[in-house]
């Protein structure tokens, strides 16, 4: 459909009413709010799946699942957060805010932006059978790897394995269609002035997020693929005992993996880059510096990989090389940070819940990056790996870097989305409990992974009670939290305050902020003639 | 709701309750365990020091950030300085901190360096140990004297102190002596981790991986498996009996005479009674089935086949020795036949011919065995 034919069709008739709406959707920002559904109802299924997981936990002994349930539970969980929430989550924001933030009427090819839609209930679908298929007798072991998927382990298992990798070839597609839809719509839909360099920071995140899953994504669906063909078709890519290397899959697998903690974080590092400027009243302390710096992690990200495997047996020069690059990336992060908080410094703050997000996102994001520091000197990974350090680590890094960076977004823009103002109590109430609760879960970890607890075991000897206890209470106040979570963004799109086109008084210091010219919500098609840029 | 809580400090409040929640819990186990041998004690170092470092940093980022928090608040007045960004901070800021980043980034990997050379240090060993995992056991073979050990799982309640920190049988090591620690696996990846007395490396099907210890006091020293192996993954501990040279030459030689003993019974021509078979098949069965077939022999429905009433340890013998003997390919099941000798598979085969009312009533020789490999 051509621009053209697109502005005729508004000048006649709003969205089309009824389910066709939302199947043949070909609206940015209809897509955009069924991508963000869907993430919400993944948040919900993985979280649950995190609370089996910390009930276990609460005390040594088997009480509620077995050992091949739980580390079932444990993949899935990690598998729905990753590609469930996070990705789909930033990806509707994508589809709803930079057509806006552009100027465009909506995305380069809407066809194809449904299609991309459309794949992952399908795909998680199929996820959620992989698991419930392990309970049907005759099926084989169930899915007990961790979201790793290394062989030999992942060979032994049953027909759920062959589901998973299915599944991570339909998300796959998904995202690799999305990701060309986004930065095609950046590349070629900007209306006339907006330049490259006046681009919301946010924009900028998903063009590197989006190049960087083009190239890692089907780094991960050829690993896989060769896992099923390990499984069923006698090749012996992974098998040492037919001349294959088991190692080989780990590489293949972090090729595409540490990147893909970068596809995660980006979108939310772009979403703060709004959030920051605005409730600061200040532009950005460095816009063209904080573009470069993606530019590098994107470049550095995708050379650093194995050090996620340091205890593999590589050569010294080759764990040399990991961890020098490895330590490295803390220099585009340090100024990431160190140009977030200088955005702050001699600014005119204040803390709406957003904004709240955006500081304690800072601090604890630091926090992942000073132990992501520690975890990159090898000799001292040799002791951390695979210990409950490194998921207290990486649930800093991805819980308020990715996840928490949503939620702000989420509140930046509920009032643009809905045309009401979000219950800003309501907001601050889910802030604290939410930001307390989950540092009571993940803090203590820290100590039962530097005292020897191992990932993924579903049983732990009594010195690691105590802190798993803790672990688990405030998981469970995280969860509950959740609940007020969806209730706050139920009630905004019920009702409320009503929103002006630019609910934040900062919103457009220092960016052409060209969504808040907007009305609130705005219109089916967002700009029909090029805006004009200021 | 209540005034402290809105305010932005209230982070600051939460974090210092973290640090000092550490004094709390002053009791129990917050950091590595104290090292017990040089290059443990190293890398304990290291780690100390870039703990010390995170600590600094976080202190400084923190700090910063609630300064910024209560000076410039709108509520207060605040203007926003539009141009802060074109000032000689603005310019020279991006200089200054990668700077410093890299000035700590070079040191720590400096100071990372001579400990990596140190793991990576393959000279010679006085003592040799083969280390190979499996589901769920580890085999101990010490290369020089012929010995070998497989350590399980020694069953407890969760209420023990030792819950899942126990084997029945334990590896033994002398105190100041040079040991080598070979990795590998016979199923899928594991990964041995003791962290007082040696880091991990891990075991791989096809890969012999290398780290060394000296150990320096004697003791006994835990851990566990730190590799996800599958369903058995958290039920595999290691123990590691530390002492003096003496003894250890004490009971590598007692160890010694207890296996030339079994491999001559093995290779006797002697014909063994059912009840003799059934008795020591047990034992077999019991350190190295029991961990998927389990102990009633009815297995783990679709991950482990129950063998009581199974079809093929009740069906044909010829079926039953080729499964036992040369395992199944791509599945848990293992190849017998390098671990165990004629006697031990023939009791373990009548054992469990002849168990959990499993009546074939039939009786398999090692000579068997021996025309089955
Ligand atoms: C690591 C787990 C594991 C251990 C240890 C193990 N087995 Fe098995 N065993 C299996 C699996 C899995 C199978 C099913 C293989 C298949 O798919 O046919 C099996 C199958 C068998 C069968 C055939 C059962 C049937 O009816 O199909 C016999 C007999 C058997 N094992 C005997 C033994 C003996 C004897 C030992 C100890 C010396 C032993 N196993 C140790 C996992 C194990
Ligand atoms: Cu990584
Ligand atoms: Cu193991």
């Amino acid at each position: 459909m051509s621009t053209a034919e697109m502005a005729h069709e508004a000048d006649h008739h709003g969205p089309p009413k009824g389910w066709k709406r939302w199947v043949f959707s070909t609206n940015h920002k209809d897509i955009g709010t069924m991508y963000l559904i869907f993430a919400l109802v993944m948040l919900f299924l993985g979280g649950a799946m995190a609370m089996v997981i910390r009930a276990e936990l609460y005390m040594p002994g088997l009480q509620i699942v077995d050992p091949d349930t739980y580390n079932n539970l444990v993949t899935n969980h990690a598998l729905i957060m990753v590609f469930g929430l996070v990705m789909p989550a930033a990806a509707g924001m994508a589809n709803w805010m930079i057509p806006m933030m552009i100027g465009a009427p909506d995305m380069a090819l809407p066809r194809l932006n449904n299609l991309s839609f459309w794949l992952l209930p399908a795909a998680g679908t199929m996820l959620v059978l992989s698991m419930l298929i392990g309970f049907i007798p005759g099926t084989g072991q169930q899915v007990n790897t961790g979201w790793t998927l290394y062989p030999p382990l992942s060979i032994q298992a049953g027909m759920g394995m062959d589901m998973l990798i299915f599944t991570i070839h339909l998300l796959g597609i998904s995202s690799i269609l999305a990701s060309i839809n986004i930065v095609t719509t950046i590349l070629n839909m900007r209306a006339p002035g907006m330049t490259l360099m006046k681009m919301p920071l946010f924009v900028w995140a998903w063009l590197f997020t989006g190049l960087l899953l083009i190239v890692i994504m089907p780094v991960l669906a050829g690993g896989v693929t060769m896992l099923l063909f390990d499984r069923h078709f006698g090749t012996a890519f992974f098998d040492a005992a037919g001349g294959g290397d088991p190692v080989l899959f780990q590489h293949l697998f972090w090729f595409f993996g540490h990147p893909e903690v970068y596809v995660l974080l980006l979108p939310s590092i772009g979403v703060l880059g709004l959030i920051i400027p605005t409730f600061s009243r200040k532009p950005l302390f460095g816009y063209k510096p904080l573009v470069w710096f993606m530019g590098i992690l994107f470049a550095l990200g995708l050379v650093v990989w194995a050090h996620h495997q340091y205890t593999v047996g590589m050569s010294l020069g080759a764990v040399t090389y990991f961890m020098i690059g490895t330590i490295l990336i803390s220099i585009p992060v340090g100024l990431m940070i160190f140009n977030f908080i200088f955005t702050m410094w001699r600014g005119s703050l204040t803390f709406e819940t957003p904004m709240l997000f955006a500081i304690a996102i800072i601090l604890m994001f630091s926090f992942a990056g000073v132990t992501g520091v520690m975890l990159a000197v090898v000799p001292a990974d040799l002791q951390y790996h695979d210990t409950y350090f490194v998921v207290a680590h990486f649930h800093y890094a991805l819980v308020p870097g990715a996840v928490f960076g949503l939620y702000a977004g989420v509140f930046y823009w509920l009032p643009k989305w809905t045309g009401h103002m979000y219950d800003e109590k309501l907001g601050k109430i889910f802030f604290w409990w939410t930001t307390i609760a989950f540092n009571i879960t993940f803090f203590p970890q820290h100590f039962s992974g530097l005292a020897g607890m191992p990932r993924r075991i579903v049983d732990y000897s009594i010195q690691f009670t105590e802190f798993n206890v803790v672990s688990s209470l405030g998981a469970f106040a995280f969860g509950l939290s959740h609940l007020l979570f969806l209730y706050i963004i139920i009630k905004t799109i019920r009702g409320g305050k009503e929103a002006t086109n630019k609910p934040w008084e900062g919103a457009q210091v220092g960016t052409p902020g060209l969504e808040w010219d907007l009305s609130s919500p705005p219109p089916f098609h967002s700009f029909t003639t090029p805006p004009a840029i200021k | 709701m209540c005034k402290t809580w809105k305010s932005p400090g209230g982070i600051f409040s939460v974090i210092t309750l973290f640090l000092v929640s550490g004094a709390v819990f002053a009791d129990y186990a917050l950091n590595l365990p104290e090292p017990v041998s040089p290059l443990t004690g190293q890398i304990y170092d290291l780690h100390m020091l870039t703990t010390r470092i995170a600590f600094y940093i976080m202190v400084a980022v923190i700090g910063i950030v609630v300064y910024a928090m209560f000076k410039f608040r709108k509520s207060k007045g605040y203007e926003a300085d539009q141009n802060m960004h074109r000032n000689m901070f603005g310019v020279w800021g991006w200089i200054l901190v990668p700077v410093i980043v890299l000035g700590i980034d070079m040191s720590i990997a400096g100071s990372a360096s001579s400990t990596l050379a140190q793991v990576e240090d393959y000279s010679d060993a006085d003592v040799t140990v083969k280390v190979t995992g499996s589901q769920w056991k580890w085999t101990y073979e010490y290369m020089d004297d012929g010995v070998k050990v497989v350590s399980n799982l020694k069953k407890l309640e969760p209420t023990d102190e030792l819950y899942l920190r126990d084997v029945d049988n334990p590896l033994v090591l002398p105190v100041g002596k040079r040991v080598r620690f070979l990795h590998t696996a016979t199923d899928v990846l594991h990964a041995w981790w003791v962290p007082e007395i040696v880091y991990k490396k891990d075991s791989i099907p096809g890969y012999i991986n290398e780290t060394w210890t000296r150990i320096t006091k004697e003791g006994t020293y835990r851990g566990q498996c730190a590799e996800n192996c599958g369903t058995g993954h958290a039920y595999m501990p290691i123990v590691v009996e530390a002492v003096s040279e003496e003894k250890y030459n004490d009971w590598i030689h007692g160890q010694k005479l207890a296996m030339a003993k079994a491999s001559a019974e093995a290779s006797s021509d002697k014909v063994w009674s059912r009840d003799e078979l059934v008795a020591r098949g047990e034992k077999v069965y019991t350190t190295n089935c029991v961990a998927c077939h389990q102990a009633s022999g009815e297995g783990i429905p679709n991950v482990f086949p129950a063998l009581k009433g199974g079809k093929i340890a009740t069906g044909p013998v010829a079926d039953h020795l080729n499964i036992v003997i040369n395992g199944k390919s791509g599945t848990a099941m293992a190849a017998w036949k390098a671990q165990l000798n004629d006697l031990e598979i023939a009791a373990v085969i009548t054992y469990e011919r002849n168990a959990w009312g499993n009546n074939t009533g039939e009786v398999v020789q090692p000579a068997d065995v021996k025309a089955a490999k």
